[in-house]
């Protein structure tokens, strides 16, 4: 009897969790758009809502995607993607979580694809489900742009057809980073790196270390610390580092280990011996604030966030993600907000050459390569991996905090050029860079 | 096992296989992946009846995977069946030679044994980044006897090919389990010293359903990569393995069927829950699991037992 009642008591519990938690969902499902004259396009969201990887990417990612798809579609971005949703059709978001193995996310794709039939997907943090999702789109012929992962491995294994990647890929982060390192430090006798050990990781010092040997071939590594992903305490790593002469210490860290990294570093006095860059420091900056030393390097993965240009557009861009997050838009999100931008170019350009009537998926997949457009903080080109991936400008800077304002800031901000920090459209970015970086143009 | 439920069985897979051009391609997809699943759970039930639990049977998934992947990426391999044939080598091999070692262990030493050695391979894929460490490589798309579906097709040559697997590993292992060496392992979990006695060496028979066990997860991977067109390290994590424990629970140890059952449900539920609960998808799964327990403690095979037991006894009075 007993057990019974607190079975029954269990379920009932149970039952109202999932009814409570499916409550926003019902509500946001309702404020979806009037019924519209022209069939709306459903487009498949896929970023991480849950684990390690949803705070720093994938929530501003979701964020940037819902503002960015309400503001089309009420027409209120402004010029020149001042027209309504995608070439006049409303956009319906379809949201999907990108946690679990990339089993679940080639299923989770294919189920957004043939049986919820979106009419495209913008999405993927993970290189690895980038990498798997890729043959899958180009098997169902389904446009797909990805947002956020950086593997410049996407368009250089085989050429894609229905793939496009507006944000620029991870080689130009390295680049960049190399290139602001030696302005600061053109002297440099040696330099170290701590990655995590995994893809993202090795592939940012690899093309760091060679980035370095093609600008300053005189420098030397120091230190090569690859400690394990989420490994969260690196007092060995940093006492390693203390031994070291290194003037600068490269590092792509993210997320819990980023944050753990710079107060465990602060605290053992390393960034009094060398300053330390963080490729994707941006994300951080804002939590830890004064925890940061003043003249760390920090980059965003291009030009955004707080390095962004003070266009209309980025000024409109920042102003309604704060007005409604009450946060300041990341690089994801700007990431996302391109990637978005980018597909509603393609689709209106392939629309105006059908005079005005909804293209095909085909057409927006021809009128999508070799496209530029403005995104809120560059203008982005589709003009390598055969006009499917993009390439930008990059900007580092140089980490302040403002005391009086209480505020983290980015002063000596320098802004690279697309082809400076990007291979042409007929080399692999490993070839370029083993090359020399034959023609960069820096100017 | 008699002829009469090879027939029955043989009938509802053909039938399934002939339903695949009348189903929707998502859910074909998702059967088969399930049905890699269902491999791999099928290899597990002939440990767990022998009271030992692997924790890291994506030892043997990941081999198979990555076999089938490395085949076809260096020598240029290409027919699925003989990708499977080498996984399945692979994975079979890899299990007896690490056997030496496993089958002197029993209970939760042979699970932390079996788990540490999965996390050696996770480790060395993790590290090897001419195989794109944890971004892993693209598997590329597999030929039939010299036939090279593609598109639709190709969803269903796989998930009928899966069904051929699904059919043998069914036969195979009821065949096994039925057989004195398989019905030892009730044996082998009560009580070691009087199979000893009885002539057997428990540590050769505790081999041999490890490289049986390990031959089906190799097979399950293989169907995996094949399906999925990608492999990578995840797949040797502790995680994928901790994924198939989980649903050989909620499958039970008492019937073969239950094990693809169990796969199938798992994986169905997992993705309604995906399109319910974008972002707290994981209490329903949870919830489910809980449920299971709670009031399947036997797993969904026992249900399958419990009414057959029921029409038996009706048949007797």
């Amino acid at each position: 009897m007993q057990r019974t009642s607190v079975r029954a008591c269990l379920a009932r519990k149970v039952s109202a969790a999932l009814l409570l938690t499916a409550l926003p969902v019902a509500a946001v499902a309702q404020t979806a758009p009037a019924a519209p004259a022209v069939p709306p396009v459903k487009l498949g969201i896929v970023t991480f809502l849950t684990g390690p990887a949803a705070g720093p990417f994938g929530i501003p990612g979701r964020n940037s995607a819902e503002i960015m798809i309400e503001m089309l579609n009420a027409g209120k971005v402004p010029a020149p993607y001042a027209t309504a949703g995608l070439a006049g059709a409303p956009i319906v978001p379809k949201f999907v979580d990108e946690a679990g193995s990339t089993a679940n996310q080639v299923t989770e794709f294919r189920n957004l694809v043939q049986r919820d039939g979106v009419n495209a997907t913008v999405g993927y943090v993970s290189s690895g489900n980038c990498l798997a999702v890729a043959p899958v789109a180009e098997e169902l012929k389904a446009l797909t742009v990805f947002f956020d992962c950086g593997t410049p491995r996407i368009f250089e294994e085989k050429p894609l057809k229905y793939v496009f990647r507006a944000t620029p890929h991870a080689t130009m982060d390295s680049v960049g980073a190399a290139r602001y390192v030696l302005k600061k430090f053109p002297d440099l006798a040696s330099y170290s790196g701590i990655n995590q050990n995994y893809a993202w990781g090795q592939d940012s010092w690899r093309d760091f270390v060679a980035a370095m040997k093609a600008l300053a071939p005189k420098a030397t590594v120091d230190k090569e610390l690859l400690p394990k992903l989420f490994a969260g305490e690196f007092g060995a790593e940093i006492s390693a580092l203390l031994t070291t002469n290194s003037k600068i210490v490269h590092s792509s860290f993210w997320n819990g280990d980023l944050e753990s990294f710079i107060v465990q570093n602060g605290a053992r006095g390393l960034p009094a011996r060398s300053t330390m860059v963080y490729t994707a420091g941006e994300t951080a900056m804002f939590r830890l604030g004064a925890k940061i030393p003043d003249g760390t390097i920090i980059g965003a993965r291009g030009p955004h966030g707080v390095m962004a240009p003070d266009t209309p557009l980025n000024k409109w861009f920042r102003g309604v993600y704060e007005d409604r997050f009450a946060t300041a838009p990341t690089y994801p999100a700007y990431h996302m907000a391109q990637s978005i931008l980018g597909l509603k170019s393609a689709w209106d350009k392939a629309a105006a050459a059908k005079g005005g009537q909804q293209p095909a998926i085909d057409d927006v997949v021809k009128a999508f390569e070799g496209i530029e457009f403005e995104g809120p903080s560059a203008k982005i080109r589709m003009a390598i991996g055969n006009g499917h991936q993009g390439i930008a400008d990059i900007a580092y800077g140089s980490f302040r905090f403002n005391k009086a304002e209480g505020k983290a800031e980015i002063v000596d901000v320098v802004r690279y050029p697309a082809e400076c920090v990007n291979p042409p459209a007929n080399m692999t970015s490993t070839a370029w860079l083993e090359a020399g970086m034959p023609g960069a143009k820096c100017n | 096992m008699t002829g009469l439920r090879i027939l029955l069985g043989a009938a509802i897979l053909g039938g399934l296989g002939a339903a695949a051009p009348f189903t929707p391609l998502w859910l074909i997809s998702l059967v088969t992946l399930a049905m890699s699943t269902g491999l791999v759970v099928c290899g597990l039930i002939i440990l767990w009846r022998g009271g030992l639990v692997p924790f890291g049977q994506a030892l043997f998934f990941a081999t198979g995977a990555y076999t089938v992947a490395l085949s076809g990426r260096w020598f240029g391999v290409t027919d699925a069946f003989l990708l499977i044939a080498l996984a399945v080598i692979m994975a079979a091999l890899v299990a007896f030679v690490v056997g030496f070692l496993l089958a002197q262990y029993r209970e939760i030493f042979f699970a932390m044994l079996s788990l540490a050695l999965s996390m050696i391979l996770y480790g060395v894929l993790v590290k090897s980044e001419t195989l794109g460490s944890t971004d892993g490589v693209n598997v590329a798309q597999a030929s039939f006897f010299g036939m090279k579906p593609r598109g639709p097709g190709y969803t269903f040559a796989l998930f009928w090919l899966a069904l051929g697997m699904v059919f043998s590993a069914w036969v195979g292992v009821s065949a096994y389990l039925g057989s004195i060496a398989g019905q030892l392992a009730g044996a082998i979990r009560d009580n070691e010293i009087r199979v000893e006695y009885l002539g057997i060496s428990v540590t050769r028979l505790v081999h041999l359903k490890l490289t049986i066990s390990a031959a089906l997860a190799g097979a399950g991977g293989a169907l995996a990569a094949l399906s999925i067109s990608h492999v990578d390290p995840q797949m040797a994590y502790w995680t994928t393995s901790g994924g198939f424990v989980f649903v050989t629970i909620l499958a039970g140890a008492a019937s073969v069927p239950a094990a693809f059952l169990g796969a199938l449900l798992f994986e169905i539920v997992r993705t309604i829950a995906v399109a319910l609960l974008p972002g707290g998808w994981q209490l329903i799964l949870g919830s489910v699991l809980l449920l299971t327990i709670l009031f399947v403690p036997e797993g969904l095979g026992s249900l399958m037992i419990r009414k057959r037991a029921t029409v038996s006894e009706k048949g007797a009075a």
